[in-house]
């Protein structure tokens, strides 16, 4: 449909450069996200848990954006991670990194040895297999309440300050600080991930799964590689609530929070690198502001901002707008 | 990258604000509330109370306006509460906490009061451990050990000598159970047999065949309330299970007004432990659910007397300490309140914080061709057996 | 005399009947129409609220209410269908996912705002209630009606989509739209048509379900999961898969229920994480 690019010819190295490439825009996105230091101190506990719900989302979009695995189920390494990150403070140490490295690590076993089921499925069938682990993970943790409290809640996580020196303060000064800077190392990786030939593939197996292999790609491989990727990130992010908040109760596990960052990601912008972030904000903002409002009605506000996104602008925020800005270009 | 996050966190300080309030200044309560989800029934209930209290009682303690911000934190959140707690402390710039209907998400709260040293109310959220979290909380409501083990105990001194125990399998109903457990056998009965079942997707019939295939003297159970009492009840009639032979036992959320009326007549007979029921006979709670009937259209509920006998408390304390809402003046002051609820005779108990109040045993009847609770037995001065028992270990 | 756990079985059919009338209707517009609809269970919840209002407010009668139920929730569903969904009938699934969540959102606000949060009882005739004795064995009067519609309206439907006129357009529609259209089928009206026709099953699904499950605003998405179990492991756009996977979720959930209460609540996501790993495409499913 765009009769301008056709004649240009475009290599995968010449597109991956390109890709790679640090737009003015996004060194913008980042030092903003340092702004509510300065402007909202009040709001940094919401920033932090938008930051972690951000990386979470970016988790999801890497197998659902990139390479086409729409999953329910997605809270289970998200809830491993925080479960792993509370336990492990409540027995060995409170050092936050090397609960997050474990944590990461536990939910990274698990999403290796759950790929090579998930990897044999597509569609709807992997959607409600995905759903359903993720739900039995969830009454499992129930009723192993020996170890994580069950619907209390895991009692007894203790996290020592970050670095030694900034304790997890009232005003999240620190939980937004150590969010960031994990989102954005994680991000980082992801980004080159992504830009790299292995991302390309994803791209691929997102179109034509059956068809890769043709072309010396084995899909299911690439499948279950990144599958893993993506729980260790989830892994991170849950681990990271569980340490910023210091609190963990069964709701890691839910199929709420599975369903909630499918929305978060779509709102944004699926396949694109931002558009968890983005979804992750906006919804979890509107959130905020409408259940402020009205406590018991917020959920008319958020399905409608849902809806008119949908209406206004196709494939979420990130992905409307960059069609418009392409419309308004070939003006 | 580092060096960013050290760049931050050092700057970040600079924005440190002064809080300083002022006598003259309004006294911010923050609620924290499941207002909208699953539990938002409870939550309506618990700010009605509040409401009906403020109406009552005029929105000024001590010279100084009462000023309530509500949350809500939809459904067993924790990481969302203790967001909302802390928001509420350093934004909001709240002198009190209050309502708390869930467990984890009151536990979570507590964190933020022990840290800002904020009296926290909890007004529902009914597990024993959670003031022993912060020195700051306190309970308006009761635990539901409090309510099982006083009717075990109760049932097994009333000719009861044989039960089967029926909860949800999470650990409110694993509370219920070991409470009503440890009351029976104190007052001589035996336990026959036990099930946990599955919280979600309840279909009851399984389970209560297997209680019947026991052929038990008298059921126990805990079920979370809203949609599943009904079921339970329907379940039982169609199993065949006769509540006027088998002693069907159980606490205040399965007799409520809309499981009475889906149930219907399947209803009759069954004996429930209660620390508050519309129906009691006293004036001070006819008063209350006639105002409560005018205001909201409906009949209070153990919520809403939990979120009614939370202000009261807070008023109480606030009375005594003229308006001053520093935490340790204010709990201290709140340790030695007594009050006369629509429950019935109330105080706090100065060592654990908790309520300690009357306990109904009730029994579903006709009355007027309408199914009531019907007040049957009651145990005065109720104190939550958990912290007893750890009183007990202590010395 | 059988023994009672026949009893208890029949109780697991007929709670598979409800979640059969519920989810028969997503099987039809995911599996023919290609839509992915998240609000289905926000008309079903519609349907109960119809049937409460008419039985509280107006004293009718609960089986009067049924074909109410039934009708507002197809009504209010061609409306949306005709505004909305039509235009996302192209759009990716996940347009589709976000259009359909948002609106079951609205739903549950909707609701709470007009009705309340409360539980809604009603009290359906005193003959419908308690059970009757056959061979030994309590059968629920409630149950057995519940089994009798989910029989109809699997019989009802196959026979509408398999012998009518319209069926053969619908089943022409699904197949192959451009061919349908150059043929004259009208295949927007049809669309429309099978989709009110999908929620107002929903909607009868929800007043059923008030008498055995309650109702509260919260229904649009708890019964969301069941519903969406029942489609997959029925197979998309099967009705006769819907059925059979009904009658196996609920059967398997109560009768390991009975023997292994331990496993009570992992029983209906193990039978249904086994059924797909078995058959990816569900009991009756084609692709």
């Amino acid at each position: 449909m765009t009769t301008l690019d056709a004649p240009r010819t475009v290599t995968p190295q010449g597109y991956l450069l390109r890709q790679s490439r640090w737009r003015p825009i996004e060194v913008a996105f980042w030092l903003a996200t340092l702004l509510p230091f300065w402007l909202f101190p009040t709001y940094l506990s919401l920033a932090s848990q938008i930051a972690i719900t951000g990386l979470f989302a970016l988790s999801l979009d890497l197998i659902l954006g990139y390479a086409g695995i729409v999953s329910l189920g997605h809270a289970a390494f998200f809830g491993i991670g925080a479960y792993t990150a509370g336990i492990f403070s409540k027995f060995v140490w409170g050092e936050p990194f090397s609960g997050l490295v474990v944590a990461a690590a536990v939910a990274g076993v698990v999403g290796y040895a759950s790929s090579f089921i998930i990897s044999r499925f597509r569609h709807l069938t992997l959607i409600m297999i995905t759903l359903g682990l993720g739900l039995l993970l969830k009454e499992a943790a129930n009723s192993a309440h020996w170890l994580t409290g069950g619907s209390d809640g895991l009692q007894g996580i203790d996290i020592w300050p970050v670095l030694g020196v900034f304790n997890f303060d009232l005003y999240g000064r620190t939980a937004y600080g150590y969010a960031l800077g994990v989102l954005f190392v994680v991000f980082l990786f992801a980004r080159r991930l992504i830009n790299s030939p292995f991302g390309l593939a994803l791209r691929g197996i997102r179109e034509n799964f059956v068809r890769m292999p043709a072309i010396g790609a084995d899909s299911h491989a690439h499948i279950r590689k990144v599958y893993t990727i993506a729980a260790i990130i989830a892994g991170i992010a849950g681990g990271l609530l569980a340490q910023t908040t210091q609190t963990v109760a069964l709701e890691v596990l839910s199929f709420e929070r599975s369903a909630d960052v499918v929305v978060m990601l779509v709102l944004g912008g699926a396949g694109r690198l931002y558009g968890g972030l983005i979804g992750a904000m906006v919804y979890m903002i509107a959130r905020d502001q409408f259940s402020g409002i009205a406590p018991q009605y917020w959920y008319f506000w958020i399905g409608a901002l849902l809806v008119i996104v949908v209406m206004l602008l196709p494939n979420g925020i990130l992905g409307g707008l960059s069609a418009l800005l392409k419309r308004w270009r070939r003006r | 990258m580092r060096r960013l996050f050290y760049a931050s966190v050092a700057t970040c300080a600079l924005a440190l604000t002064p809080v300083t309030s002022q006598a003259a200044d309004p006294i911010k309560i923050g609620v924290v509330l499941p207002y909208s989800g699953q539990f938002a029934d409870g939550a309506k209930q618990v700010d009605e109370g509040i409401k009906l209290y403020m109406k009552q009682h005029g929105d000024t303690v001590a010279g100084r306006k009462i000023e309530i911000i509500r949350k809500d934190v939809g459904g067993i959140a924790p990481p969302v509460a203790k967001r909302l707690a802390q928001e509420l402390v350093v934004r909001d710039k709240v002198d009190l906490l209050a309502g708390w209907l869930l467990t984890p998400n009151a536990i979570a709260g507590c964190d933020v009061s022990k840290e800002a040293k904020k009296v926290s109310v909890i007004m529902n959220a009914a597990t024993s451990i959670i003031v022993d979290k912060s020195p700051y909380c306190i309970r308006s409501a009761f635990t539901l050990p409090m309510v099982t083990t006083t009717l075990g105990h109760w049932a097994a001194k009333n000719g009861v000598k044989k039960a089967y125990t029926m909860v949800s399998d999470y650990a409110p109903g694993h509370d219920a159970e070991k409470g009503f457990i440890e009351g029976f056998k104190a007052g001589g009965g035996e336990i026959v047999g036990s099930v946990h079942m599955a919280v979600a997707n309840p279909d009851f019939s399984a389970y209560v065949q297997r209680a019947k295939d026991l052929n038990p003297e008298a059921i126990f159970v805990f079920i979370p309330g809203g949609a599943q009492p009904a079921a339970f009840g329907k379940a039982l009639a169609e199993r065949g299970i006769d509540t006027k032979k088998v002693k069907v036992m159980g606490t205040q959320e399965l007799t409520d007004d809309s499981a009475l009326t889906n149930m219907g007549d399947t209803a009759l007979g069954i004996i429930t432990g209660s620390p508050y029921d519309h129906n009691l006979k006293s004036k001070i709670n006819q008063d209350f659910v006639a105002a409560y009937r005018k205001e909201f259209g409906a009949n209070p509920n153990f919520f809403s007397a939990g979120g009614y006998d939370g202000m009261t408390l807070i008023y109480a304390g606030l009375k005594l300490t003229k308006g001053d809402t520093d935490g340790d003046k204010l709990i201290a002051a709140m340790k030695t309140a007594k009050w006369t609820s629509p429950r019935g005779p109330m105080m706090i108990d100065p060592k654990t914080r908790d309520a300690v109040e009357t306990i109904y045993i009730q029994r579903v009847e006709k009355v007027g061709g309408k199914l009531v609770n019907v007040e049957i037995g009651k145990v005065e001065n109720v104190r939550d057996p958990v912290h007893e028992a750890m009183m007990k270990t202590k010395k | 005399m059988l023994p009672p756990v026949f009893g208890v079985l029949f109780d697991g059919i007929a709670y598979g009947m409800l979640l059969f009338v519920l989810s028969v209707g997503m099987s039809v517009t995911l599996g023919l129409m290609n839509f992915v609809n998240l609000a289905h269970c926000a008309f079903a919840m519609l349907g109960a609220y119809v049937t409460v209002v008419l039985m509280k407010d107006f004293d009718w009668n609960f089986f009067a209410t049924l074909p109410m139920a039934f009708a507002a929730a197809a009504l209010v569903s061609v409306a949306v269908e005709r505004t909305l969904y039509r235009r996302l009938y192209r759009a990716s699934d996940l347009d589709q996912v976000l259009l359909t969540i948002g609106l079951a959102f609205m739903s549950i606000a909707i609701a709470a705002w007009f009705f309340g949060t409360t539980q809604q009882p009603i009290a359906v005739p005193s003959y419908m209630r308690g059970s009757i004795s056959v061979l030994g064995l309590n059968l629920g009067i409630y149950r057995m009606f519940l089994v009798a519609v989910g029989i109809a309206v699997t019989v009802l439907l196959v026979l509408a989509l398999e012998h009518t006129r319209f069926g053969a357009q619908v089943r022409a529609a699904v197949d192959n739209q451009r061919m349908a259209r150059g043929l004259g089928i009208d295949v927007d009206r049809t669309f429309a048509v099978t989709f009110a026709l999908g929620s107002g099953l929903a909607g009868l699904g929800g007043a059923l379900a008030i008498e055995i499950v309650g109702l509260d605003p919260q229904f649009a998405l708890v019964y969301l999961v069941y519903v969406l179990i029942i489609v997959s492991v029925g197979g998309l756009g099967s009705i006769a898969g819907s059925f059979a996977a009904a009658c196996l979720i609920g059967m398997s959930d109560i009768a390991g229920k009975y023997y292994v209460p331990q496993l009570g609540s992992f029983l209906i996501y193990l039978v249904m994480v086994a059924v797909l790993m078995w058959r990816p495409a569900g009991l009756f499913g084609k692709r």
